[in-house]
């Protein structure tokens, strides 16, 4: 199944600290996608009281992007946009990108809250999404 | 001969060795590593540092080796190689580097590091491998200050470092001359 995916780190005062998009790419998304999870930030800050899991599951919809959101307990949000559902396998990713963020804050070089460079964040969250998305 | 060094180190860091939390160890050395980076702002001269800090340690931290071992006095170049690799490395940071490539005139030689605890977690921008930083040179000062204690003036650089793209750490060792008795020279 060729699909497409974007996916964002988002820090805490709400500019992108990472983006990629996996799979397929379409030239007409780049500045849409980040239109949409950018105006998917708000639903999260409500959706993020409503439940006590990191993992929110769908939170927003456009046309037929679904918008998934992750919290993480310091408030950076992880964002994915896909068109199919496929709750358990995405809940599987973001627990581990999580845990891939964790890891690159825990590099003394990485000052938090600024834009993530490391070519090796990169390689491992596009082998993270061929593992569980594709 | 080299198994007894080693089961001296292994001994030692059984009993005589305090342990703490390796995570501990490996935040508070890179933040050190950070801010001496953010205070030079000069990737050479926070290497220098390193290397002047870890001379500090190595010239105090040798006696206390001596202390919780029942070490001889070496027989030789050779042997000191191999006390600084199973009985150092191991009592104070639990691993033990390979010594290979030893020059012919057996001055020289390597203490390859498989594992560097220092390095875990460790990712160095792009711009501190362009200009070369040696992110463990401590390491290099330890050896040294503790080899001068020892009579032996050497010379320790990193000549690979795995954080930089090689694919292992490599230490040289060079001693340059044995020093008399004499008082050590001061610490700067």
């Amino acid at each position: 199944m060729s699909s497409t995916y974007y996916f964002a780190i988002v820090g805490t005062n709400d500019s992108p600290l990472y983006e990629t998009e996996l799979g397929v790419q379409r030239d007409e998304s780049k500045y849409l996608n980040q239109f949409i999870v950018h105006a998917a930030l708000d639903l999260v800050d409500d959706a993020q009281f409503m439940s006590t899991a990191c993992y929110l599951k769908t939170v927003d919809r456009y046309n037929d992007w679904n918008v998934s959101a992750y919290v993480t307990p310091s408030n950076i949000r992880l964002m994915l946009l896909h068109e199919a559902k496929a709750d358990d396998a995405i809940r599987l990713f973001f627990t581990d990108c999580h845990e891939l963020y964790l890891k690159t804050l825990l590099n003394p070089f990485y000052e938090p809250n600024t834009p993530i460079q490391s070519q090796a964040f990169d390689v491992k969250v596009n082998t993270l999404a061929k593992k569980y998305l594709f | 001969m080299e198994k007894q060094y080693k089961a001296i180190g292994e001994e030692a860091w059984k009993n005589n060795a305090e342990k703490i939390n390796a995570e501990l160890f490996i935040f508070t050395y890179g933040s050190l590593v950070v801010q001496l980076v953010k205070d030079y702002e000069n990737y050479s001269a926070v290497n220098k540092q390193l290397d002047k800090m870890g001379y500090n340690i190595g010239v105090r931290m040798v006696d206390d080796m001596m202390a919780r071992t029942s070490l001889e006095r070496c027989t030789g170049f050779s042997a000191t190689a191999e006390v600084i690799a199973k009985v150092g490395f191991k009592l104070f940071l639990n691993v033990i580097p390979t010594v290979a490539n030893w020059s012919a005139d057996a001055k020289e030689f390597s203490l390859i590091l498989d594992d560097n605890p220092l390095n875990d977690f460790c990712e160095l921008p792009p711009k501190a491998v362009a200009d070369g930083l040696r992110y463990s040179n401590v390491l290099c000062g330890v050896i040294r200050g503790a080899l001068e204690m020892m009579q032996m003036q050497t010379e320790v650089e990193y000549v690979r470092d795995v954080l930089c793209g090689d694919d292992v750490s490599e230490i040289r060792v060079k001693l340059l001359r044995m020093l008399d008795e004499e008082v050590p020279a001061s610490d700067d």
